[in-house]
């Protein structure tokens, strides 16, 4: 297959940016975007062109390390894909296509298509967490978890910190990924002790690396990798509402 | 080289309670005083570092990733095994620990292999106290299954996200660390040297992967939980950063490298489909708990599977290997398969895969047991190749996945640098010649929970530390070595990328080096790589700079380690004249095409030791011994 490109290329965090357009030739239908990115930087890399830079790892679509906007959308056309596992052949034969860097205020531009995404520690770091020393946990038994409730934990607790909520969201707001975090803890027994001090600390600090809020958009889910429910959202809402008036 | 196991003596169930008595101790107000590098922060650093941390040691984290939850172990999908015995199948410490030795053919240290079966149930408390959403029943208890190579029903999992769910569990404790203080993270840090002063390890010298500066950091001890080198063979499962370089350049510096040839094939993987791929995927082997495996019975028949009726169907595992069926050990179900493709009865376009059915489970349990058991991996393969495996059989090969091998460490899992510890997939220690599986993930947290916290304090307590600064000679030098190579790379300005040489690197270790090996093959291999390095170090092509993020000068570094690696790798394993576990030697098989170990002459671990550039490196042998569990031949039959 062949396709025309047009990716942002920006030197570093304070460089301006652009969009560069590139054509690529001779794609295999099954390639992955990020494959055919590999192919990109060969032949630039032989021309003496910067390759372009973008973070990815596993590309099995669990490390959360890859994020690319491709035509607007976070991790591009199809759902429940990030963007590694994003076939070519999801798109038509001599497709201009467009990959930008996830765009938010918080994500600062390193580079090309890498961000800087170490807001999201600081926010894990300010609670997303049980208190368990280690040493000295009961046995694993001795606490029974009705299944319907270690279920729905785990569906929230599936997300793989990509930041495509963010991206996707009109107002950069980080709630679908703080949410996901605070219902995977708040649902299970072991994490009730801390829920009202975490939630707080968990917002307050989203708040402070500047995330915008929600107002009820969508996209977030509708973007999302690992599908994450948006009621998880109303979750948080809760928790937090709960902590503030108790 | 001296090699002390330093494995404690007295009865084996005893041995690590006893040792850890005589473990010396560190005053409690002592312990910030003392500063403890941890580099790598998947499952064994991020759970060593939190573990360290909590116990108020004073600890540098550091990882190229962006942040620990990037790890590659957070790909881990099967489980995690303990011994807990909620099954009620007769499982126990020590059958964990026959298993382990026995489907390592043989090749552990029997002390060390008790120990992780011993403080593997403490894992799991651990991991349920910290929120990782185990899979339950509806009564509300943990949930087990049988996985690849055991008879009981021991492993707990997270849906087919196992890996990932302990990655984040032991990332939160060590968030919570980073939040008091007590552990600093370093991200986007590539650790590219150790530095020794007076022989211990006293630092590293790490370059900043967004502004490419070479920083140095002082510590009293280094921990190196770095994970292992399957990307040696370029085409692997493990993520595409994945590397040796840290225990590659330890290596350089006198840390023994024990057993390289000790590489595992993973069975269920989804078959290559082109050139231009740059990894492969593996699936978790919990398929085969439901799966069939099965070729046609006629050679090269290119009917669609639904065409091809159950009586023209070979279920070779389950007709080979009756008592195992198709749970045999991965190197087991690995060469079986290659066997069938070899002899020309692989399917798919390239005639390179078997299938794996669930027609038959998917008959007798319902689409929906299947869909709850492994809908994820379904969904990835279905991603993957368009085809739908609730309808049709996937296609599966086997693909490199993991290294047995690694550096050389004691029972406290120190190196043989003083001061240098090495845990998780980065030692040798704990899985032989083959691992099971769902004990990576085991031993990955046992390292860094329940055994470094103990044994680094008795070291730390016990020596001397004179003062150090960046500013030393030691320092100055490694840091202006690698200054060096960085420069060199830079400079060469030839016409292939460090990607090429890799995928060049790939092809000469898996045509020679990979699932079947023989003497010709590995004298190929021998001949070959050091001329594919030469070319390497003058004709390599980077562009950009060094002093910016610089994704190609990284990967060239890394490719240049794995070349060297794949060197030993394939000197080690044509030192070891026999065939065990993930080793096999085609001149030695049992009639039967089974590996035929040789005990007499190679029951021991083959740890080598650097003699230089150009030099042939140094064997050193510690041996194993077997006193519990009685060395036979495996037959999984």
């Amino acid at each position: 297959m062949n396709f025309t490109l047009k990716i942002w290329r920006q030197k570093n965090r304070n460089d301006k940016g652009t969009f560069v357009t590139y054509t690529i030739a001779n794609i295999a239908a099954d390639a992955s975007f990020l494959e055919m990115l590999d192919v990109l930087n060969v032949e630039l890399t032989k021309k003496g062109e910067d390759p372009v830079a973008f973070d990815h790892d596993c590309r099995e679509g669990i490390c959360g390390s890859c994020g690319i906007m491709v035509n607007g959308r976070a991790h591009g056309p199809g759902h429940g894909v990030a963007t590694c596992e994003l076939r070519m052949r999801v798109f038509r034969e001599g497709e201009t296509i467009v990959a930008e860097p996830w765009r938010a205020k918080p994500f600062p531009v390193i580079k090309d298509l890498v961000v800087d995404r170490s807001s999201f520690d600081r926010i894990m770091m300010a609670g997303g967490y049980i208190s368990a020393k280690t040493g000295g946990a009961p046995d694993g038994n001795a606490l029974p978890i009705s299944k319907p409730i270690s279920d729905e934990a785990m569906d929230a607790a599936s997300c793989i910190g990509c930041g495509a909520c963010v991206a996707a969201c009109p107002n950069s707001s980080a709630m679908l990924f703080v949410a996901a975090k605070v219902s995977h803890l708040a649902l299970l027994p072991q994490g009730k002790p801390e829920r009202k001090r975490r939630v707080e600390r968990m917002v307050s600090q989203m708040d402070a690396e500047g995330f915008g809020n929600c107002s009820n958009n969508y996209a977030c889910e509708a973007e999302c990798p690992k599908e994450i429910s948006v009621s998880n959202i109303a979750r948080l809402n809760r928790e937090f509402l709960m902590a503030k008036i108790t | 080289m001296t090699l002390d196991s330093k494995i404690p003596a007295g009865p084996i169930e005893k041995s690590w309670d006893n040792h850890r008595f005589a473990l010396k101790l560190v005053n409690p107000a002592n312990k910030r005083k003392y500063t403890v590098i941890v580099v790598g922060t998947g499952l064994a650093g991020a759970s060593a570092a939190a573990s360290l941390g909590e116990l108020g040691y004073n600890v540098l984290a550091f990882s190229y990733h962006e942040s620990p939850r990037r790890a590659h172990s957070i790909a881990a999908q099967g489980g995690i095994n303990a011994p807990k015995n909620y099954s009620n199948d007769g499982d126990s410490v020590w059958r964990l620990f026959y298993d382990t030795v026995k489907g390592g053919d043989y090749r552990a240290r029997e002390a060390n292999v008790y120990r992780l079966a011993q403080v593997s149930g403490s894992i799991i408390d651990q991991c349920v106290a910290q929120g990782v959403p185990f899979a339950r029943d509806y009564a509300g208890y943990l949930d087990n299954r049988s996985f690849g190579g055991a008879q009981v029903s021991r492993t707990f999992y997270a849906r087919g996200q196992t890996g990932q769910q302990l990655l984040l569990g032991a990332y939160s404790a060590l968030c919570r660390q980073m939040d008091t203080g007590a552990v600093k993270f370093f991200a986007r840090r590539e650790m590219l040297d150790v530095v020794l002063v007076d022989g211990q390890a006293r630092g590293i010298v790490c370059r900043n992967l967004v502004t490419g500066e070479l920083e140095p950091y002082v510590g009293d001890a280094v921990v190196l939980a770095t994970g292992g080198y399957a990307n040696t063979f370029y085409l692997s499962t493990n993520a595409k950063a994945s590397n040796a370089t840290a225990i590659w350049r330890a290596y350089k510096r006198g840390a023994a490298f024990a057993n390289p040839c000790y590489t595992q094939i993973h069975p269920t993987c989804i078959p290559q489909s082109g050139e231009y791929q740059s990894k492969l995927t593996l699936m978790s082997e919990s398929l085969r708990n439901d799966g069939r495996i099965w070729v046609p019975k006629k050679k090269g028949d290119t009917r669609k599977p639904a065409d091809i009726p159950e009586s023209e169907r070979d279920y070779y595992l389950e007709r080979v290997y009756p008592a195992f069926g198709n749970l045999v050990p991965r190197d087991v179900a690995s060469r079986a398969a290659k066997r069938m493709c070899d002899e020309g009865y692989g399917v798919g376009s390239t005639g390179r895969a078997v299938y794996l059915d669930f027609a038959d489970s998917i008959k007798r349990l319902g689409k929906s047991v299947i869909e709850e058991r492994y809908s994820n991996l379904f969904d990835m393969y279905h991603e993957i190749s368009a085809e739908d495996p609730y309808t049709m059989p996937m296609r599966i090969y086997p693909a490199v996945h993991y290294t047995m091998g690694g550096l050389w460490v004691d029972y406290n899992l120190m190196s043989s640098i003083p001061g240098m510890y090495v845990l998780g997939e980065a030692n040798f220690s704990d899985h032989g010649a083959n691992r099971l599986g769902a004990s990576a993930l085991m031993q990955g947290l046992a390292d860094g929970y329940f055994i470094i916290p103990y044994t680094i304090g008795d070291y730390l307590a016990t020596q001397k530390f004179k003062p150090v600064k960046t500013e030393d000679a030691a320092f100055k030098e490694t840091q202006a070595g690698v200054a060096q190579m960085v420069t060199k790379m830079m400079s060469m300005n030839g016409k292939k990328t460090a990607e090429e040489f890799h995928r060049e690197l790939g092809k000469i270790m898996w045509d020679n080096v990979g699932m079947g090996r023989n003497k010709a093959g590995l004298q190929k291999a021998l001949a070959e790589i050091p001329k594919l390095r030469e070319e390497f170090w003058s004709n390599l092509k980077i562009v950009g700079s060094a002093a910016e993020l610089n994704m190609e000068l990284e990967k060239a570094g890394r490719v240049a380690d794995f070349m060297e690696l794949g060197e030993l790798l394939a000197y080690d394993a044509l030192h070891r004249e026999e065939s065990c576990g993930g080793h096999f030697r085609e001149e030695h098989q049992t009639e039967e095409g089974e590996a035929k170990r040789n005990d007499e002459q190679f029951s021991y671990v083959a740890a080598w030791e650097y003699a230089g550039a150009g030099k042939t490196p140094v064997l050193n042998k510690e041996p194993l011994t077997f006193e519990h569990v009685k060395p036979s031949q495996r037959s999984y039959k």
